[in-house]
This record gives structure tokens, sequence and C-alpha cells, in this order.
């Protein structure tokens, strides 16, 4: 017995963009890049692949439990969440809405990549990271690592806020 | 005893193995400061290092898992194997000892792999390529976080400057395995999905010479005695008593899942 799905990729996105990244609650996991592609084979079965944004990263599995939840909430006769290592999570991926979401959060939002050709001889030199409150540039890195392994604890000078920086990878 | 041939499956398993172990049990012992770090930062700094590790380890394993094809799960190789069959440095299994050994062994270590992965990021395995490249975005950070540290306890008070100091003669006697080398690597350098270490000897050696002049350390004799034997499974007293703590949950419960 085969049991056609109701739904288009399109809804299936839609139904992606209700599942919080749980470390931040105010992005969803496609504005953080994290869905990677959709795909609805002949026989109806869903198929989601997702990225982890950091090897270690705790949240994972918790994430991918919450996209099961909700492919099953949409009653989805048959699924599978699919984890892909290929292409190494960038924040790149983040979408510009999302840095805005994660300024106004509180957090400083990732820059673009660059080449890092230079990284050995740069070893010693720390990024200015604007304050996401007051946007001042009297900033110091107190720590390469925050609250999670995503984010580098910063300190504004001006407004004399802690403030975390989403490290740029 | 005949002399086995070693199949280049064998050779990718080994080496898979042989770089997730490091990080298992390198991740396992820098866990062991969480809720135990000097200051608040440096205690989620490490805690997120012994998560990065883990994590590199764990997509290790499972990828080992698919190659050696025998219905194991990734858990397998992180609890059902004795300590002779971890084949991790011995550098990684040492005791944390205060944080300045803890930060010597973590410069040595993230330097070391720096170099490594930066060599095995073009390697033709697709999904091992993947997990390089990710992995090394993320060493990147160990190696600045570790450098740091170094340049400010080698370049501060003089009791930090000894308890560095004091750290890396300590650990010099493990520094020569790092560049071991045997016929697991040959057979993986041959199928484009290894590299020599001795390619990245000399850069490796400047980095930490020029980081130890800054940082006012002197460098410990290179020709010293070395230990060897740990990618054929010998290892120090402190490896047991680790994978007993390690371990003892899992094989107690072994049908337990995380699901």
């Amino acid at each position: 017995m085969t049991t056609k799905t109701l739904y288009t990729e399109e809804q299936i996105w839609d139904f992606l963009q209700e599942v919080t990244d749980p470390e931040i609650p105010v992005l969803n996991i496609i504005e953080m890049g994290i869905a990677r592609s959709v795909s609805i084979n002949d026989s109806g079965k869903v198929v989601v692949k997702i990225t982890p944004t950091y090897s270690g990263c705790p949240a994972m599995n918790a994430i991918e439990k919450m996209v099961k939840e909700k492919l099953e909430e949409k009653n989805i006769p048959e699924f599978e969440v699919k984890l892909d290592f290929s292409e190494a999570w960038t924040t790149d991926w983040m979408t510009e809405e999302a840095k805005i979401k994660l300024k106004d959060y509180g957090i400083a939002p990732p820059e673009k990549t660059t080449a890092d050709d230079d990284f050995l001889t740069s070893l010693s030199s720390t990024k200015i990271v604007p304050c996401p409150y007051c946007d001042s540039f009297e900033t110091e890195l107190q720590s390469q690592f925050g609250s999670t392994a995503c984010k580098a604890q910063y300190f504004c000078n001006s407004c004399n806020q802690p403030f975390e920086h989403f490290k740029c990878i | 005893m005949s002399s086995e041939t070693l199949t280049t499956k064998d050779a990718f398993i080994k080496y898979l193995l042989r770089l997730a172990d490091d990080r298992l049990i390198l991740g396992q012992r820098v866990s062991e400061w969480c809720g135990h770090g000097p200051v608040l930062e440096e205690d989620l700094a490490l805690a997120n290092m012994a998560l990065d590790l883990i994590g590199h380890a764990s997509s290790l394993y499972e990828y080992a898992a698919e190659v050696e094809d025998k219905g194991h799960e990734k858990d397998h190789f992180a609890y059902f194997r004795d300590d002779y069959e971890f084949t991790n440095l011995q550098l990684c299994e040492l005791p944390k000892g205060d944080f300045a050994f803890t930060i010597a062994r973590q410069f040595l270590f993230s330097s070391f792999s720096y170099f490594q992965y930066e060599k095995l990021k073009e390697v033709n395995d697709e999904q091992f390529q993947g997990m390089i490249n990710k992995h090394l975005k993320e060493v990147k950070y160990h190696l600045r976080h570790s450098r740091d540290w170094v340049l400010k306890l080698g370049d501060g008070t003089e009791e930090s400057h000894n308890r560095i100091q004091e750290a890396f003669d300590e650990l010099w006697i493990y520094v020569g395995e790092l560049f071991y080398s045997d016929e697991v690597d040959e057979i993986m350098i041959s199928e484009g999905n290894g590299t020599d270490v001795s390619t990245f000897h000399a850069e490796w050696k400047n980095l930490i010479e020029t980081t130890f002049d800054e940082a006012t350390l002197t460098v410990p004799d290179w020709d010293q005695f070395m230990m060897t034997g740990s990618r054929k499974g010998i290892h120090t007293e402190y490896l047991g008593p680790m994978l007993a703590q390690l371990q003892f949950l899992r094989r107690s419960h072994p049908e337990a899942d995380w699901q």
C-alpha cells in the first residue's frame, strides 16, 4: 500500500521554517543554513537533509528530533532526516535576515568569511567586532568561546556590556 | 607468526580510528575541566573544545563503521574496545594536570592537527574530505586559543612562566610520536587519502619554536629520548583508568541508546 504525500517540497520548506534553533530561538533552521535540502521520491517519502553547524554541537540531536516531530505533526506518512557532512557548514549560509535578527537579539552577527591563507601569520591578531547594542568599535575579545562553541565572548567598552559574537567560520 | 598483509580497506579503518582515538581520548581529558576551569571563560572554552574534539571523534568513528561494514555502530569503537585496541597518541591520554599542562598539551596537539588537516583537506574520498574541512575550521580556533595562552603564561609572571615551562618539559617525551608513520600511512598516501607527516615537520617545528621564543620559553631537546608504540596500542598507565570511567556505564547497559 502506498500513500501519496499531500505536500509539495515548498510546503515542506514552510514546515521547516517553524523549527527554530534551540540555542538561538529567534532563528529557524533555514535561516541558520542547517536545513540543506528537501526531496520527495516517487513513493512519496520525504527526505530532509540537515547539517551540523559545529562538530560537537549538542543542539544537533535536538534539532534532528524537532524536525522529525514537525514532520510527524504534519502527518507525513514516510520521511527520513539525514545528516549531511559532505560540505562543511559555514556562517555564509546564514541569510541576511538571520543576521539582522541575531543583532536585534543581542548577538553580533558573523561577517562574511574571507580566505584564510594568512592564518599562521595572523595568529595574534583579533578581529574588531562592533557592539550589537551601541555599534561601538571599542570592544575587546574576552574569550574565543562563549556559551556555545559557535560564539565568542566580547566586552563593549563604550556601553559596558558583555556580548556574544557569532564566530565566522 | 605470519605477517598479515594490510588491505586498503584495513588501512583506511586504522587511519580513521587513529584520528578518532586521539580526539576522543583528548576530548574526554579536556572535559574533566568542566566546572573546574580557573575562570568562567576558560571553563566554557575548555568544555567547548572538549565537545568539538568528541564531535570530531564521533564523525570519524561513524565513518570508520561505514567503511568497515560489519554492522558496528560508532559507539562500538568508543565503548567496546579495550586499551590495547586504542591507537591514540600517549600525549592525549596523560592526566589533565594543572591549567598550564592542559594548555601546553593543547598547543602541541592543535598545532599538529592544524598542519595535518591542512594537508588532508584535499583527500580523494569525498566524505572524509568533508569531515576534514569541517574539523579544520574548528581546529584553527583551538590553535589560536592555546597559542594565546602559551604566550600569556610564558611571558606572564614567574609562577606562570615556570609552570608552563615545566609542562612542556614533561610533555616533550611524547612529541616524537606525533610524527610516527608506518604502512597504514603509506597505503593511505598512495590512495590519495592520507598525508606524509614528514612534509610538515619543519613547518610545525618552526611554529613551536617561534611561539616559544615570543613566550620567552626554552625549547626542550628535540633529540631527547621519545616514547613510542601508541599507534600499535601501547599506552601509559593512565589510559586504562580513564577508559574504565568512560566505558563503564555503557558496558553496564550495553543495549542503552541515546534516543
